[in-house]
């Protein structure tokens, strides 16, 4: 093994099981863990599947676990994650596998809709646009979330997610708590009941693996809090 | 899996229980010093309302909280579901609750 | 069981309680059977507490204390962090968690043996 080489294990698989397979991959500098699955495909084995298109860090299409960590492989420099000179690549845990590093990512859209993640407009066209005032505590808090690429690092980061297939996971309930937040949505009340039902922000443990891996540095643990204290307040409310 | 209802349920009987497990705590270590003995446990509680209400409190609330921990942990570790699941939290709960009030009852019975 | 995902603090927090819990609620039916022999079988229970004189039932009881406090303190960061307003030392909570349960359960040592 030179020093210019990386010792690279690729997952090659699809639904039904697969194992990793070793190439030998030239280091260059600026390399990206994406650089290297590219590499791959392009030099050594065309079939080689996977998923990315920006490759900035906007699309969110590149998620992959890198030496057991969910990760943004266009942006992480392969350098910084070297174990010795090896690096291994494995599709994102907690979701179907279509083919060796690309995911089903289904699941993770569906529960996007399900906690409530579309706008529910307080306006028709025909009524003025309405000013949102930036410096409003709901619209501060709102902004927090807001960033999200839909990544699905969070929903591979989570054991809550592993253990509970029902579970929403931190990306569609940060989603939530930020349209609760938005002076334009108009149905709280109909957030706080999708997010409330068997496999809501409930059953969130606070593990904190989403807000720790999220790429971009957004806190999905403090949004699932949010949306437990509304809903406990609305309970308490309610009982009144 | 758990729901809105069986959240609050863990969060209040948890809350219940803050102030009576510091009281625990602080009585396990003041009774620690010279031993345990039957007679001195009993000097203590029996007879008395305030630690029937007390211990009383605890069991029910334990019984809950435990109870919703425990389907929790089945349901993310082996996957028990739905009926099943329900089952076993309830009858948790009824065993606790059985076990935990014959024990209040021991040691305070008037 | 500690996948590289899962070594980070709070990560460790959640497994510290989640034993805790499952250890409390297990070794709970044995603690109600021993209280309720004060009705049944009183000579039995004198013989069960006099037990507690023996060095490893000290270290168990110093266990189980451990195991309440932590539970406790880990409990209460939990209700804080998700019913009052946000703070972003949960860390430092969790750190502070364990210590308080060490001093605590090291207390009731002290006094038992």
């Amino acid at each position: 093994m030179g020093r210019d080489e990386l010792d690279v294990s690729i997952w090659r698989g699809d639904a039904n099981g697969g194992r990793f397979e070793d190439f030998k991959v030239p280091a260059q500098d600026s390399q990206t863990v994406l650089d290297v699955v590219s590499w791959v495909q392009q030099n050594e084995d065309p079939t080689l599947s996977y998923r990315y298109a920006c490759r900035v860090g906007m699309c969110g299409s590149c998620a992959m676990m890198v030496n057991g960590v969910p990760r943004w492989t266009c942006r992480t420099h392969v350098k910084k994650v070297l174990d010795g000179q090896k690096v291994t690549v494995a599709p994102l845990r907690n979701l179907p596998v279509i083919k060796d590093l690309a995911t089903d990512m289904d699941p993770f859209f569906d529960k996007w809709v399900k906690a409530a993640g579309v706008h529910h407009p307080s306006k028709t066209r025909d009524d003025p646009i309405e000013a949102v005032n930036p410096a409003s505590p709901a619209r501060v808090e709102a902004d927090t979330g807001i960033e999200c690429i839909n990544c699905s690092v969070c929903y591979a980061a989570c054991d809550t997610v592993t253990g509970n297939a029902d579970y929403l996971g931190p990306a569609a309930l940060q989603r939530a708590w930020t349209l609760y937040n938005d002076a334009k949505d108009a149905d709280q009340q109909t957030i706080l009941d999708a997010v409330s039902g068997n496999g809501g922000c409930h059953n969130c443990h606070s593990q904190g693996s989403c807000t720790l891996y999220c790429p971009n540095e957004l806190n999905p643990m403090k949004a699932i809090a949010g949306l437990k204290r509304a809903t406990a307040a609305s309970f308490f409310k309610r009982r009144k | 899996m758990l729901d809105m209802r069986l959240y609050m349920l863990q969060r209040i009987t948890a809350l219940i229980m803050a102030p009576l497990t510091l009281g625990h705590i602080a009585v396990m270590i003041y009774a620690v010093q010279d031993g345990l003995s039957a007679a001195e446990i009993l000097g203590r509680t029996q007879g008395s309302l305030a630690w029937f209400l007390f211990y009383g409190i605890f069991v029910v609330a334990v019984s809950l909280h435990a109870a919703i921990g425990l389907r929790v942990i089945l349901h993310e570790t082996l996957g028990v579901k739905e009926a099943a699941l329900s089952v076993f939290t309830w009858s948790v709960c009824v065993i606790l609750l059985a076990m935990g009030g014959r024990a209040v009852w021991a040691v305070t019975f008037l | 069981m500690i996948r590289p995902h899962r070594s980070h603090p709070l990560w460790f927090a959640f497994a510290l309680h989640r034993v805790s819990g499952l250890g409390l609620a297990l070794f709970l039916p044995a603690h109600f059977y021993l209280l309720s022999l004060a009705l049944t079988d009183p000579v039995s229970l004198d013989s069960y507490l006099a037990l507690a004189e023996n060095p490893l039932v000290k270290v168990a009881e110093f266990g189980l204390v451990f195991l309440l406090a932590v539970h406790f303190f880990g409990g209460l960061r939990l209700m804080a962090l998700e019913w009052l307003p946000w703070s972003g030392r949960q860390k430092s909570l969790a750190a502070g968690a364990v210590a308080a349960a060490f001093f605590v359960s090291g207390t009731f040592f002290l006094q038992a043996v």
